[in-house]
């Protein structure tokens, strides 16, 4: 069986700014990151859906301790967005001072953009990763 | 099913980075655990071991294999295994199996790990490649990143102000420590108060250096017997009566349950299941404190404590030796150390020496029968459970 939307399109696509996920054809459930079946109800039967890349940030962190070969990036803050469409989606939160955001920042609105990890030795090439910024 | 019993066990120090190789680590731990149970090597019918970054560390994979020939156990079949940091409970897991099964009458199990000699920055990106590696570590996740998430959701989810949890877990720290100093085989050996915990530099908001756990070098090795042959071997026994494993995806793909881990409920739940005992059974636990904030939620989803409340636990003693349940009497990941492959092994090593009267007298919880341990790998991808009794 072949896979629906793998990583690398994912990722060519929120190059564009666009974020895609996967839409269930049984109970409508919004999967993202993409997956071979729907995260609710486990049917292959889904379709390849543009979403909104809106949503409402559940938790975050400011990392000062970053990996090796990344170092010069911390500190930078981590965020769990909810999207409108349902599913949580990992990223970074930018336009704000890392050192200084606080748990104010949950509940607050973010939009999508994104920004290229050029990979490391480990990584198996480049990933478009992406970067929220709150709404107003 | 057969009982299974542990008729052995042994590990080396937990430590900062040092010279010994992962099989040399190992193979001291396997001795000790083949000589307490008074069996030779060559009577080792298979090997399960838990080694996570050989490769990484020193260039070596396929540890299982040469084991077998350094410790005399010729030709035995060798089993690899990687759960992250529950690698070693993993393999018990499916030794303890294999006995019961009645496959194996003699088997040695355990784990071997190297992580302090990778040095802070690939130990850090290396224990990063237990997040997802093209969804998540692109945004530059870490594994205190990961518990970090996690704190902050706990405060909001349980209303808890972030102030009041940063105390609560630091109490947790500060008792792991308060352990940890009693045991000769502990990585760090610090008295470290609360005040300690909260100046101490920020890893990732909130999550400080002393809410953190070290990565160690070091390794565990048990022996697990049939009950016929535990029997002719031993007259103190320590029979493992329940276990349990399960599995989660990604962290962004636990939306529903965190700050709770479904892994550690599925699997703690086979294990008590089992065993036909409930939380309430348990008198110690070495649960998986990578992270202060890691033991709380661990101690609600094992159901000794009600979610949201398991801080003031640890606050009022309830986790301590004398309290509800003693937690980590070891020191935990947080003192004794977390060689990654390594710390299930570990943990069991802590409870059949509790079991057995056999610690230091700081440390032991008197009159202690049954035992639980807990590990947890990656972000919950890969969680194990063993319930431990005395069989005398
Ligand atoms: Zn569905």
């Amino acid at each position: 069986m072949d896979y629906k939307l793998t990583f690398k399109e994912y990722s060519q696509a929120l190059k564009e700014n666009r974020l895609l996920g996967l839409k269930c054809r049984q109970c409508t459930t919004i999967t993202v990151p993409p997956r071979m079946v729907c995260r609710k109800c486990s049917s292959p039967e889904l379709d390849i859906v543009g979403l909104s890349g809106q949503g409402t940030i559940e938790t975050f962190t400011t990392a000062f301790v970053a990996a090796e070969g990344r170092e010069d990036e911390a500190p930078y803050t981590i965020v769990m967005v909810a999207l409108d469409e349902g599913p949580w989606l990992m990223g970074n939160l930018i336009g704000i001072e890392p050192e200084k955001v606080g748990m104010e920042i949950m509940g607050r609105r973010v939009k999508l953009g994104h920004q290229v990890f050029t990979g490391d030795k480990y990584s198996a090439g480049e990933a478009a990763r992406p970067i929220f910024s709150l709404e107003d | 099913m057969r009982k299974v019993a542990v008729v052995g066990v042994g590990q080396t120090k937990f430590s900062s980075a040092q010279e010994k190789t992962g099989v040399e680590l190992f193979a001291e731990a396997a001795m000790d655990a083949i000589n307490e149970s008074n069996l030779k090597p060559g009577d080792v019918q298979a090997l399960f071991v838990g080694n996570v970054l050989g490769d990484f560390s020193e260039g070596q994979g396929m540890v299982q294999a040469f084991i077998t020939d350094n410790i005399g156990a010729f030709n035995i079949p060798a089993n690899k295994y990687d759960g992250a940091c529950a690698s070693a409970s993993m393999a018990l897991r499916d030794a303890f199996m294999l006995v019961a099964s009645g496959y194996y009458d003699i088997v040695l199990a355990g784990g071997t790990e190297r992580a302090a000699t990778m040095g802070t920055p690939l130990a850090t990106r290396t224990f990063a490649m237990f997040s997802d590696s093209r969804y998540e570590y692109p945004c530059g996740i870490t594994f205190p990143a990961v518990f970090a998430l996690l704190a902050h959701l706990y405060a909001r989810k349980y209303g808890i102000p972030l102030e009041r949890l940063k105390e609560q877990m630091a109490a947790v720290s500060v008792q792991s420590y308060r352990h940890g100093r009693f045991n000769p085989k502990a990585h760090l050996h610090k008295e470290v108060t609360i005040d300690d915990v909260l100046s101490s530099f920020m890893v990732s908001t909130p999550i400080q250096l002393h809410d953190c756990c070290p990565f160690s070098d070091g390794a565990a090795a048990v022996i697990l017997a049939s009950e016929e042959r535990a029997n002719r071997l031993t007259d103190r026994p320590v029979y493992i009566v329940g276990a349990g494993q399960a599995s989660s995806g990604p962290l962004s793909s636990q939306q529903d349950y965190l700050p709770r881990f479904r892994a550690r409920e599925v699997s703690a739940k086979q294990a008590y299941d089992m065993a036909g005992l409930a939380p309430s059974d348990i008198d110690i636990c070495e649960l998986h404190d990578c992270f202060s904030i890691a033991s709380l939620i661990a101690a609600e989803g094992l159901g000794f404590f009600d979610f949201g409340t398991s801080g003031q636990a640890w606050q009022k003693g309830q986790a301590d030796i004398g309290g509800r349940l003693a937690v980590n009497p070891s020191g935990g990941l947080k003192s004794k150390g977390h060689p990654i492959g390594a710390t299930g092994g570990g943990q069991v090593y802590e409870i059949v020496r509790q079991l057995r009267g056999e610690v230091e007298p700081e440390r032991q919880v008197d009159g202690a029968r049954i035992g639980m341990t807990d590990t947890l790998g990656g972000d919950g991808g890969t969680i194990c459970n063993i319930i431990l009794k005395r069989g005398w």
